[in-house]
């Protein structure tokens, strides 16, 4: 096949992988999408295959194969509670990905020189080397640019995305933990790239592409290591957004539209995601990424009052007599998987004609709209999960509001306390509703590491134990 | 203390201040107990039950006025009764000291001391003093009880062999105590209950209690809290809107219940003469509020009628007499209450706490004074409902004006971006060679495009959009094709990888998203 058709099924996949992701607009024509995106990828894989000098395409089939079995295992397997586990590492996958063909390119480049010096044919290298062989010493040394920023993106992208995916899976520490000597780590190692880049540019050698490499894998390993659970949003979304980007910075240095478009596509939605977390957040996105909260002003007010518990069957009499019910889920609804028995009461609840909605604080768990797919999964109807801004007015004229393993998202610090870490942070305003129920495993504080005074107020009745444990043990008593 | 209960001399009056249980627990207190002889008779309590109980038993009504420090009584005293008050004694006993001023005089020229159990403010720590809610419940038990007496046919529904019976259509008017406890009854019963009331706020207890509230389309209703969760006046327009809703009800009703009571007024006339016309033969009536006027036109304060057409209309004032040894026994326990607050050490001395809001609120004379009307009290019965605040209108100018200033900040914004972005691309163009400018402008209109798509993704679907923007970030697997047919076999392997990863990936994520899209469901 020549290259015009090649090219032309790129422009059909570039448009099909802009309307899978703008068909993310609502539910309905969601389902339509992913069709797209999966048609998309076919279509270039496949133009990819039989376009010029192609080589070894049956290899290329097994391998894609075997990697699709393993794919289809996991995304089969998985939990929906795990699933920001899964994305992060998954990222991963695609940053190594991004740094071999990196290598790849930069030892074609040395095939190429090679031949040429020798007087060889370079048509036996492959269509890659043939592109570079016509290339003249600008364009070279931009390809090096290139592939080395491709590289660097992609091993970022790579440790961090492991570190981020380990963290999530509570096989390392949340907390956030960095080296001595912090920021200035990273910077010095960021330095050292610079210091490659010139070198590489200078000389086209293998030493100092090793080395950036090492010195952008750790990056990507402190970098995540400094940033705690509770950012965990932030994070994936943004070692998205550098997946995309080391996609396009290949496709720079390959002379490939398609990995540049769909980089670029990739790139610029992981980068808007992460802003609007962090806007949901009220931080920025620098404090976020370098890890840690900023300085405040004064120490936190003191809380007065104390924690009273309540038992399940207050809490049920409560539920039997609210008409209005508004449940905040977090972080603890996953860890318990107690998305279905929240849902069996919900369905309870509404059968008993009360009104009972979802309140979802746009940062609720570890994934951004990680509360919509749990309730999603559970069979929640998506059209009684609402937004913060949706229903924060509808607080003071709602009964009971029944808050599941979430902390800072409910914390009235953001808007009383001015001193407060968390403050100016957009919350759902629980506390305005006429009787606040909160499930919590103890009396700790969540990721953040805040007191909430919310736990304090008068309205509030702490309902402890395991999410699912207390849901459960509600659920025979409403009648 | 001395604790005397004389006979009721209200005739007809069959109720008792204090049952030999009651007398028991007043011992407990330290306090001694006087009684008149044949006072608990008609309520069913013979002298010798109170004898047995530890209680004196006296043989003249003289010698229980004389002999005891705190009078308990029902009904609020005659002049005779009045009288026989003298320094220092205390009476506590029903005594509306509202309507009852010139009784009020004569008991403080006794220089006695009262304790009007009306009066026992509404707050949490008082209901169980509170003998108007207990008094209120047995009449509006008794109402349903009086009503199904005069009513010829079941409460229930039933299908028998011998025909089909509908269920009585019973409808109480006013949800106070009394209301509600009609409304229990009367689905206890079986019969279709509807409810009525001014305050919107208590269609919940109705509808708790199992009766159905009847809405009224108005738009001022009116909230209780500020008058301590008793109804007050309502407009002109609200009381016309009323009468159509009862007027449209009436002919379905068999039996009515009409509880509307505005404290210290005269009772709201609510069913008219031509409800009543209105009405089924055979229907009851029973009116509550008859001892205030009535809440019926046509009722007879104490008295049965029967109307023209046949509907009868029951307007005693004793109900709770009617059952005096259930009304006997809560009342005794409330006037047991009033003295355990006012005997704190319990060893028999009465300490009159004039700060203490319940005490306070129920003395109408004290020491010589009047004291009647007490002050506010300091806990408010219910919490006010807080008043709405209306988010501030913007004139259509201001509105304007504002929109105006966000669009010239954004028209700013944009022409910044775009001109910085613009320059910039005029020096990458400066000095790259054109192949990478045909790559760069591609990459710069995706990320333009990327840009303006992604602010339409719904928020709810943030997790499938990360997972479908990973699936489709694999799409590195196409540089690694090309490079695979390469020669060396370095880069053979490191391709072959790459396109393994990127395989994992491309089906992993699709799938997960699939499956992620497929669980979100329309309710």
């Amino acid at each position: 096949m020549d290259f015009g058709f090649t090219t032309a099924a790129y422009v059909v996949a570039a448009v099909l992988f802009i309307l899978a992701l703008g068909g993310l607009s609502n539910q309905e024509s969601a389902k339509r999408a992913v069709w797209y995106g999966i048609v998309g990828m076919a279509l270039a894989v496949f133009a990819t295959l039989i376009g010029p000098g192609s080589g070894l395409w049956l290899l290329s089939l097994v391998l894609i194969g075997a990697g699709g079995v393993i794919g289809y295992q996991l995304a089969m397997r998985v939990q929906m509670t795990q699933m920001p586990e899964l994305v992060a590492a998954m990222h991963s996958l695609v940053g190594l990905a991004a740094v071999f063909v990196g290598f790849n390119a930069h030892f074609e480049i040395g095939n190429v020189g090679h031949a040429l010096v020798m007087g060889r044919d370079t048509s036996t290298l492959g269509t890659f080397a043939q592109l570079i062989a016509k290339k003249t010493t600008v364009e070279l040394n931009i390809l090096r640019i290139e592939l080395f920023l491709g590289i660097f993106i992609g091993a970022i992208t790579f440790t961090g995305s492991v570190i981020a995916y380990g963290k999530l899976s509570g096989r390392v520490d949340s907390a956030a933990k960095k080296l001595p000597g912090g920021h200035m780590l990273n910077a010095a190692a960021a330095a050292l790239s610079v210091l490659c880049l010139i070198w590489y540019f200078n000389t086209g050698g293998f030493v100092p592409l090793f080395l950036m490499t090492l010195a952008a894998l750790f990056i990507g390993y402190h970098l995540i290591m400094g940033i705690g659970g509770a950012d965990m949003p932030v994070v994936v979304s943004m070692l998205n957004s550098y997946s995309g980007w080391a996609a396009a910075a290949i496709g720079f240095s390959l002379g490939n539209d398609l990995l540049i478009v769909v980089g670029a596509l990739v790139g610029s939605s992981g980068a808007i995601l992460s802003y609007i977390m962090c806007k949901a957040m009220n931080r920025s996105f620098i404090s976020v990424i370098l890890g840690g909260f900023g300085g405040t002003g004064g120490p936190a007010a003191e809380i007065e009052g104390e924690q009273i518990a309540i038992d399940a069957d207050g809490v049920a009499s409560a539920l039997n007599e609210a008409d209005s019910v508004i449940i905040v889920p977090g972080y603890g609804m996953a860890v318990a998987q107690a998305q279905q028995a929240v849902a069996e009461l919900t369905r309870k609840l509404r059968a008993k004609g009360k009104t009972v909605r979802f309140g979802i604080h746009p940062v609720a768990g570890r994934l951004p709209g990680h509360m919509n797919v749990l309730l999603a999964e559970a069979k929640v109807p998506y059209d009684i999960v609402l937004e913060m801004d949706e229903i924060n007015d509808d607080f003071p004229s709602t009964d009971v509001a029944i808050i599941i393993g979430s902390n800072d998202i409910v914390n009235p610090a953001a808007q009383e306390d001015p001193n407060s870490p968390i403050a100016g942070m957009p919350v759902l305003e629980v506390w305005k509703a006429k009787q606040v129920f909160v499930s919590k495993r103890g009396q700790g504080t969540g990721y953040s590491g805040i007191e909430n005074p919310l736990f304090y107020k008068d309205n509030t009745r702490m309902f402890y134990g395991d999410a699912k444990a207390s849901v459960d043990s509600l659920l025979p008593k409403i009648d | 203390m001395k604790i005397g209960v004389p006979k009721e001399v209200f005739e007809g009056e069959a109720r008792v201040a204090m049952t030999p249980a009651s007398a028991r627990d007043l011992q407990k207190l330290g306090h001694d107990c006087v009684i008149e002889a044949g006072a608990g008779a008609a309520a069913g309590f013979s002298d010798a039950a109170y004898k047995e109980a530890g209680v004196q038993v006296l043989k003249t009504t003289a010698s229980v006025w004389k002999g005891a420090d705190v009078i308990a009584k029902v009904r609020p005293p005659t002049e005779t009764e009045a009288k026989r008050l003298t320094k220092g004694k205390t009476l506590i006993s029903f005594f509306y000291p509202g309507q009852n001023e010139k009784l009020m005089e004569l008991a403080n020229s006794k220089g006695a001391h009262v304790i009007a159990m009306d009066m026992v403010p509404r707050i949490s720590r008082a209901q169980k003093m509170d003998a108007l809610s207990s008094m209120a419940n047995i009449a509006g038990y008794r109402a349903v009880i009086e009503a199904g007496n005069n009513f010829g046919r079941f409460f229930t529904g039933q299908v028998t062999a011998a025909g089909k019976v509908p269920p009585a259509k019973v409808l109480v008017v006013g949800a106070g105590v009394a209301g509600l406890a009609a409304i229990g009854t009367s689905t206890s019963l079986g019969a279709i209950t509807y409810a009525f009331d001014v305050r919107p706020e208590v269609a919940e207890q109705i509808e708790s209690m199992g009766a159905e509230f009847v809405y009224l389309d108005f738009e001022d209703t009116q909230d209780s809290a500020g008058t301590g969760g008793y109804a007050a006046p309502s407009s002109p327009e609200f009381r016309e809107k009323q009468l159509e809703k009862f007027r449209e009800l009436a002919p379905e009703m068999d039996i009515v219940i009409t509880t509307a009571l505005i404290p210290g007024r005269p009772a709201p006339v609510l069913w008219t003469k031509d409800m009543v016309e209105a009405m089924k033969p055979g229907s009851v009536i029973v009116d509550l509020a008859a001892e205030q006027g009535g809440n019926c036109e046509l009722t007879q304060k104490d008295e049965k009628i029967v109307s023209d057409n046949g509907v009868t209309i029951v307007g005693y004032t004793d109900f709770a007499s009617r059952m005096a040894a259930q009304s006997s026994t809560l009342y005794a326990n409330n006037v047991r209450h009033m003295l355990t607050d006012l005997t704190p050490g319990k060893d028999g001395k009465i300490v009159h706490n004039m700060d203490d809001d319940v005490i306070r609120g129920a003395t109408a004379t004290y020491k010589g004074k009047v004291t009647y009307p007490p002050p506010k009290p300091k806990v408010q019965a219910i919490a006010a409902a807080p008043k709405k605040e209306k988010a501030k209108e913007l004139t259509v100018e201001e509105r304007r004006a504002q929109e105006i200033a966000a669009f010239k900040q954004q028209t700013r914004n944009q022409v910044t971006l775009l001109g910085v972005g613009g320059i910039l691309m005029l020096l990458v163009g400066l000095v790259a060679p054109p192949s990478f400018l045909q790559h760069f402008i591609v990459f710069v209109l995706a990320v333009f495009v990327g840009f303006q798509v992604i602010w339409g993704v719904a928020h709810s679907l943030h997790t499938p959009l990360m997972s479908i923007t990973n699936a489709i970030s694999s799409i590195i697997i196409v540089g690694a094709l090309m490079q695979i047919g390469s020669g060396s076999y370095l880069v053979i392997l490191l391709s072959a990888l790459a396109v393994f990863m990127a395989g994992i990936n491309i089906f992993g994520g699709f799938l997960v998203t699939r499956r992620m899209l497929a669980m979100f469901q329309k309710s």
